[in-house]
């Protein structure tokens, strides 16, 4: 499949030149056309920040909610018809901080889909405060002393909460970008891609040079089935491993619903069964 | 209670049942309204508890009536005490004309009570866990209820327990049933009422069971809640016949949660709702003005307790009128539906799935404690009045999901149906979804999303006049005081009073106008302390009642109470 056929006419990009999120979005549409994924059976869901404006700037179904709530409104699409693939896609503030409690729940529930992360350790739309996973000592219009709180490892995170699929990535690194998200997509059960992505005009610590020297790709011999060593990795800290931490796989969400245990249609195409509904009324009888 | 000559009760009979949460009266609830309604009674109950798992003073109404009751009554003709706190407990009701039953092992009063050993009965069957199965016995007794048929129903409301705990619990209700026997032979009280040949026909729910067969009959097949008294009934009906009924349940992490993952399933295709009361609705309301923004369904249903915070748990209010008229940022279209009866909760509930995918807006169904938790005998509703109206349709490869049409409504296609390309945007957006900041086009939007309040305006339901036509006082309630105000003016007996029973608070019904203005007086009856459907009126159609009678104390209207105070105020 040719991925152009996700490219939309004439759109207004509300990103700064040399922003991340191109590379993310034309990654992403090289992936899917790769796995041969129709634009009328995908959905994007997203939150509100920059990132969330990437459903925009595609030409796919897409959802874009409210901040931090990109990942429950994905459960429920998935839920209602697992036939399609769904996305949910945002960035760290979105996601980590904002949708905290939904990320850690959304693991624990497994829905079958892949949650895309632009990390960029900063605020892009509310123009550059700290945002959960900036580093400590890094100074903002708000933190004017540095930010002090530790920043969130969603790596770790995932890989304690025993997530399905756990991987980062940096869009500097198109080739591990594209094979990863190739790869999630096609996991079956919840997949956390975070990716680290330069913010141009807010972050002038962590830059595309940062990112390069701070992070390296892990062995291809890292055994992603080895949970307590994929933890080890997640906490490293002088250089940030990149690749996929861990393998878990497990029923999905939808596969635990038990509706389409014998039968796989989706929710709109069903309709309630009267008779056993006049049945039900007369059992109160 | 009067010495001398043998006390009958005849008409219609309040007992009432006290005791300490986990001391089994829930029991009790569920098999003697059942086996009553059987016998052909009409059955009314209603329970006030406390928000503990253990303890406390928890008391069940149940009222057998020769006619159909549906309210709470102050007055209470039979008590059962199960410990010592029961009385003091229910002081302010009990009168002279109260006949207590108790067992002198374990309760002592001033008051003179008939003295039943339940414990003692029940030890000598196996246990005192028998207790209350002897107190079911004795009641049944009291009325001559066919033994075979209570047999029966206890057998089958025990079946899943070994053969020797069936067996003691027949032993025990038979024991009970003698007692109770015993009572008129003996000269101690009789009990005469009426039966009725069609309540034995009827159906018996609570208010959450008609909300959540309502739900079925409306298609929803998506329920995604967290758990919050008094909603949670509805939540747990829905749970225990989803495999029968194909219905996708979740316990969302939260009610932020819960509200975001009804929109994602009804963009999808789905027909969901979610369950909640006052403090989670709080968590809802950008959710709701979400639905608002991308022209979703929406079904909230919103059992209301009395808050602010926390308030009172497990007690009534209709104190969230105004926060579900309000919630959500933003100007856009909703509808809220206020049952009074059980048949309303079951209709209004389906209705909300159809008008909510019609018109692509939030509705909400508002009940309280007081209805969530009452339950009595109603006809089979009518199912043939029952439909599940669907409007999605499938794409064509130019759809335009937010489609500029003359009535405000475009047409709904969901991903995977059509060739179609379905966006839903929370910023303003162009037909296509997508974001803008075009000024021209965001009034053009605007206009388009509050056309459709006209549309469902029109489509508003009806008022209920009930009495007389031509009144000089009406009284106006919404929602769950409707069987309180409705036997009240029974009692009243004028035939200048009239009700009003409004079971649509938003938008207003343009009859409820005529209504008004037809009365020399009116007075608006809530169960809340500022009056926020008065407020409504007021502000919608510029008319102000002439007296409210309001409660606020997390206890539903008596009827009683309610007679005093409507007679007061209209007598004024």
């Amino acid at each position: 499949m040719n991925k152009e056929i996700f490219d939309l006419p004439d759109i207004d990009m509300a990103w700064c030149p040399g922003c991340g999120n191109f590379g993310i979005v034309s990654v992403l549409k090289e992936a899917l056309a790769e796995l041969e994924i129709k634009p009328e059976e995908l959905v994007i869901v997203s939150g509100i920040g920059q990132a969330a404006k990437a459903p925009h700037y595609l030409r796919t179904n897409f959802f874009n909610g409210l901040h931090g709530r990109a990942l429950p409104p994905a459960t429920g699409i998935k839920a209602a018809n697992p036939e399609l693939s769904v996305i949910a896609e945002s960035g760290d503030g979105d996601m980590y901080g904002e949708g905290g409690n939904h990320f850690i729940h959304t693991i624990r529930r497994n829905p079958d889909i892949t949650n895309i992360v632009h990390n960029n350790m900063v605020y892009g739309l509310t123009k550059g405060q700290a945002s959960p996973t900036s580093r400590k000592g890094f100074r903002t219009p708000i933190q004017v002393h540095g930010v002090f709180p530790e920043p969130f490892n969603p790596v770790a995170v995932a890989i304690s909460l025993d997530a399905s699929f756990v991987a980062r990535t940096f869009i500097g690194d198109r080739d591990l970008t594209r094979e990863i998200l190739k790869k999630a997509i096609r996991h079956k059960g919840y997949a956390l891609v975070d990716i680290f992505q330069p913010c141009v005009s807010f972050n002038k610590v962590n830059t595309y040079a940062w990112f390069k020297d701070n992070t390296y790709r892990l062995e291809d011999s890292h055994d992603p089935s080895d949970r307590q060593e994929a933890f080890r990795r997640a906490t490293e800290t002088t250089k940030l491993p990149l690749g996929i931490f861990y393998i878990n796989s497990k029923n999905s969400f939808e596969e635990n619903i038990p509706i389409y245990g014998k039968d796989k249609t989706p929710l709109f195409m069903r309709g309630p069964d009267r008779e056993k509904l006049t049945h039900l009324i007369r059992s109160r009888i | 209670m009067n010495k001398g000559s043998t006390v009958k009760i005849s008409g219609d009979v309040s007992i009432v049942l006290c005791g300490a949460a986990g001391q089994g009266i829930q029991t009790i609830e569920q098999i003697l309204p059942r086996v009553l309604k059987r016998a052909g009674y009409n059955v009314f109950a209603t329970k006030e508890y406390m928000s503990r798992v253990r303890g406390g003073s928890n008391s069940t109404q149940i009222r057998v009536s020769s006619r159909r009751v549906s309210a709470y009554l102050d007055r209470i003709d039979i008590l059962i005490p199960l410990d010592n706190a029961a009385i003091p407990h229910l002081k302010k009701r009990i009168s002279p004309d109260t006949v207590i039953i108790g067992d002198s092992e374990k309760l002592s009063s001033d008051l003179e009570f008939i003295d039943v050993p339940f414990s003692g009965l029940a030890k000598k069957i196996g246990g005192t866990i028998y207790e209350n199965i002897v107190a079911v016995g004795m009641l049944s007794g009291m009325f001559r209820l066919d033994i075979e048929m209570v047999s029966d129903f206890i057998m089958k409301f025990f079946s899943k327990k070994k053969e020797d705990i069936v067996r003691n619990n027949i032993t025990a209700f038979k024991k009970g049933y003698e007692t109770g026997t015993d009572f008129c032979r003996s000269g101690k009280f009789c009990i005469d009422i009426g039966t009725d040949k069609e309540a034995a026909e009827e159906i018996l729910i609570s208010g959450s069971e008609a909300v959540g067969l309502g739900a079925i009959a409306g298609g929803c097949n998506f329920i995604s809640a967290y758990p919050m008294t008094p909603s949670t009934g509805v939540f747990t009906f829905l749970a225990q016949h989803s495999d029968n009924f194909d219905i996708i349940v979740e316990q969302a992490e939260d009610e932020i949660a819960a509200m975001n993952m009804q929109l994602g399933a009804w963009y999808a295709g789905a027909r969901a709702m979610v369950t909640t009361s006052g403090g989670g609705l709080a968590l809802m309301v950008e959710g709701i003005s979400l639905a608002g923004m991308i022209e979703s369904p929406a079904v909230i249903y919103l059992a209301q307790r009395p808050g602010p915070a926390t308030g009172l748990p497990t007690r009534t209010e209709q104190g969230d009128l105004e926060m579900a008229l309000y919630s959500g940022h933003g100007e856009f279209p909703r509808v809220i539906y206020t049952p009074g009866t059980l048949e309303d909760a079951f209709y209004l509930t389906q209705k909300a799935f159809n008008v909510a995918d019609k018109y692509q807006i939030p509705v909400f169904v508002l009940s309280d404690q007081n209805l969530a938790d009452l339950i009595y005998n109603l006809p089979l509703p009518d199912m043939s009045a029952v439909n599940v109206e669907r409007y999605i349709i499938k794409t064509g490869s130019d759809y335009k999901r937010y489609e500029l049409t003359e009535d405000g409504i475009s047409p709904r296609g969901i991903p995977g149906y059509g060739a179609g390309i379905i966006g839903a945007d929370s910023d303003e957006h162009n037909e296509d979804g997508h974001i803008t900041e075009d000024l021209d086009l965001r009034i053009k939007m605007v206009d388009k999303r509050l056309k459709k309040l006209d549309l469902v305006r029109a489509e508003s339901v009806p008022p209920e006049l009930i009495g007389n036509e031509n009144y000089e006082t009406l009284v106006v309630g919404w929602g769950s005081t409707h069987g309180a105000i409705k036997e009240a003016l029974e009692n009243i007996g004028s035939n200048d009073i009239s009700y009003l029973y409004i079971k649509q608070v938003y938008p207003l019904h343009p009859d409820i106008t005529d209504y008004l203005e037809n009365a020399e007086k009116t007075i608006i009856v809530e169960n809340n302390a500022t009056s926020q459907f008065g407020k409504l009126i007021k502000l919608y159609l510029g008319m102000e009642f002439d007296s409210k009678v309001l409660k606020y104390d997390g206890m539903p209207f008596s009827v009683e109470e309610l007679a005093g105070r409507i007679s007061r105020e209209a007598a004024i």
